[in-house]
């Protein structure tokens, strides 16, 4: 078996970002809390390979922080809509057509009304503007999707004969849902999971770039951007470096998603032998 | 038909009201008293009673969700605690930027979108085909305000052919307006655009390999007029959907793009209203962007139910 070209590229530059990510906790190339004026606003040279800012900082180490809080984000606001959509629509497709189903489907369409950038403004007005609330924000928009698709794929399971077997065993809905239903939607979640991951990394960049996600001093892609637009015309490279440190990563995750569903999907492979 | 349509419209005015108390219990929490905020902490409590009457704020909440959402329903959103004119002026000032982005932006973006799409899936597995499909995930992976910053730098700070923001009003003509619009509508297309040609291109793959295309083919069209003619109709049905979907998330990040072009739109109202703690215009500006969303996605089912019999008759 072959893994699809498409899933090597996107592993390759999304492990470049985790590395440069958990790198960033050990070492960086310089240290992003020191300010240098004299040195400000470098273009990419031997010495800082990706210039420098408006404060002198190195703009590779700030990327390297910048992953850490984008990857964090994302990853967490995919835990919290795995966490609580999964349960949610295995339970929904158990009780098919019940008004439980019912709830929870409508509650789900509740929230598709709501882009998750208008639910991080509604949580910054009240609590008020952090990394933890983007988190939040983009992890409420994340459940309904997940419920969604597991729904739909765990009702296809429901009426399969392997599911019948286990009912007449005397299994219950929750022990089916968990041994049978889960494990056979679980490549179905991965793929989903790495879209939403990317999606994640681009919402947590917009809200930061408004002023709703990270703070300072934590360094986030978005709040780079932030702080280059007025310095885009004198210094391009301080708006272009975060940028694209953006467009890779999501390119990264997607490339890899697409090649996950390329190998995980057997209908692709009997396509692909 | 009839039926299908009473039945959406219950659940579209089901989940109006629902949202209204969502927004207004989320916002509700806020701790402290918007007229003690606007005063000062040195105001006396008498003015601050007196201006709590003012604002309406001297009654239980209950009375104050229903004074709020009867007066939405006459198109008064109350009076904002900061400016003190009516929150439904200041919308009003501004919606005539934000949806006519929108509406720019999503026009851009079926305008991109399907003949990329149609283009990609005539020529499936050619070099035309994966050029469109590499294009796309570039695309996809855009932050559209980045993208935003990059069409500034080139058209209006290099090239000097648009102004780098501001928007000078509809009264100085409509080519003046939607010249002032078209950067930002741009940068709000183009990530859009790129997941609509991908949905455009493999709804058509799905038409393409359909019995009656085969039969059309059969009937002596040759490939190009058997897409034209029949499955690029047929592909629409699922992309109108998407489509429905995507105009949420233009008006949405409409908020975003109006920040890197200083569009006094809806986005730039709330952040001030957020900033100043003026929660009623947040609650309301949050109130129709969620309306308009529920509203087109109940067009979409609409439209979704004419193109396609089998939804009414489901339903």
């Amino acid at each position: 078996m072959t893994l699809p070209r498409s899933l090597i590229l996107g592993t390759f530059l999304s492990v470049l970002f985790l590395g440069a990510a958990l790198l960033s906790f050990v070492w960086t190339p310089y240290d992003i809390q020191t300010l240098s004026i004299p040195s400000r606003l470098q273009t990419p040279s031997l010495t800082h390979w990706l210039g420098t800012d408006q404060l002198g900082r190195d703009i590779l180490s700030m990327i390297m922080m910048g992953a850490r809080t984008s990857i964090a984000v994302a990853l967490l606001a995919v835990g919290i809509g795995m966490g609580l959509g999964v349960p949610l629509g295995l339970l929904a497709a158990a009780r098919r057509g019940s008004l439980l189903d019912e709830l929870i489907m409508r509650g789900n369409d509740l929230i598709f009304a709501f882009p998750s950038l208008v639910i991080a403004i509604l949580i910054t007005a009240v609590f008020g503007a952090s990394a933890m609330n983007a988190i939040v924000a983009i992890g409420i928009f994340n459940i309904p999707v997940f419920a969604r698709l597991t729904r739909g794929a765990a009702l296809s399971l429901w009426s399969r004969d392997f599911i019948l077997a286990a009912r007449v065993s005397g299994k219950s809905a929750t022990r089916i849902s968990v041994e049978h239903i889960l494990p056979n939607i679980a490549n179905l979640m991965i793929v989903q999971g790495t879209i939403q991951f990317s999606l994640g990394i681009l919402a947590e960049a917009a809200l930061s770039y408004i002023g709703l996600g990270a703070q300072p001093p934590t360094a986030s892609w978005g709040r780079m951007l932030a702080d280059a637009q007025t310095l885009a015309s004198i210094a391009p490279h301080v708006a272009l470096m975060p940028g694209l440190a953006i467009v890779f990563m999501v390119l990264g995750l997607n490339l890899m998603g697409d090649g996950l569903r390329d190998l995980l999907d057997p209908r692709l492979q009997v396509a692909r032998t | 038909m009839i039926r299908y349509t009473i039945g959406r419209l219950t659940s579209l005015c089901l989940s109006l009201l629902v949202a209204s108390m969502v927004i207004f219990a989320v916002v509700e929490v806020v701790p402290g008293d918007p007229a003690a905020y606007m005063l000062g902490v040195n105001a006396r409590p008498d003015t601050v009673a007196a201006l709590r009457t003012e604002l309406g704020l001297d009654v239980s909440k209950p009375e104050r969700y229903l004074a709020w959402t009867t007066g939405m329903l006459s198109g008064d959103f109350g009076q904002s605690y900061t400016y003190r004119t009516p929150v439904s002026q200041m919308i009003l000032d501004r919606v005539w930027v934000s949806v006519p982005l929108a509406l720019f932006a999503l026009t851009l973006t079926i305008l991109i979108a399907f003949p990329a799409g149609i283009y990609a899936a005539s020529r499936r597995g050619r070099a035309g085909d994966m050029t469109v499909m590499g294009a796309t995930q570039f695309g996809v992976a855009v932050p559209n305000f980045w993208f935003a910053m990059i069409l500034v730098l080139i058209f209006a700070i290099k090239l000097r052919w648009f102004s780098a923001g501001g928007f000078p009003g509809w009264e100085n003509g409509l080519f003046t307006g939607l010249k002032a619009l078209l950067l930002p509508a741009i940068a709000l297309a183009l990530p859009q655009a790129a997941i609509l040609a991908r949905v455009m291109r493999s709804s058509l793959l799905d038409m393409l390999n359909e019995d009656f295309i085969r039969t059309a083919r059969a009937k002596g069209l040759n490939r190009r007029q058997a897409l034209w003619r029949h499955a690029v109709r047929n592909a629409l049905i699922p992309v109108l959907t998407i489509i429905g979907l995507q105009f949420s998330f233009l008006l949405a990040g409409g908020i975003v793009i109006e920040q890197v072009f200083f569009l006094p739109g809806l986005g730039r109202l709330i952040f001030q209203a957020i900033s100043s703690r003026d929660l009623i215009v947040v609650e309301s500006v949050v109130m129709l962007l969620v309306f308009l969303v529920i509203v087109v996605n109940f067009a979409v089912d609409l439209a979704y139910a004419l193109v396609d019999p089998r939804l009414r008759t489901r339903s």
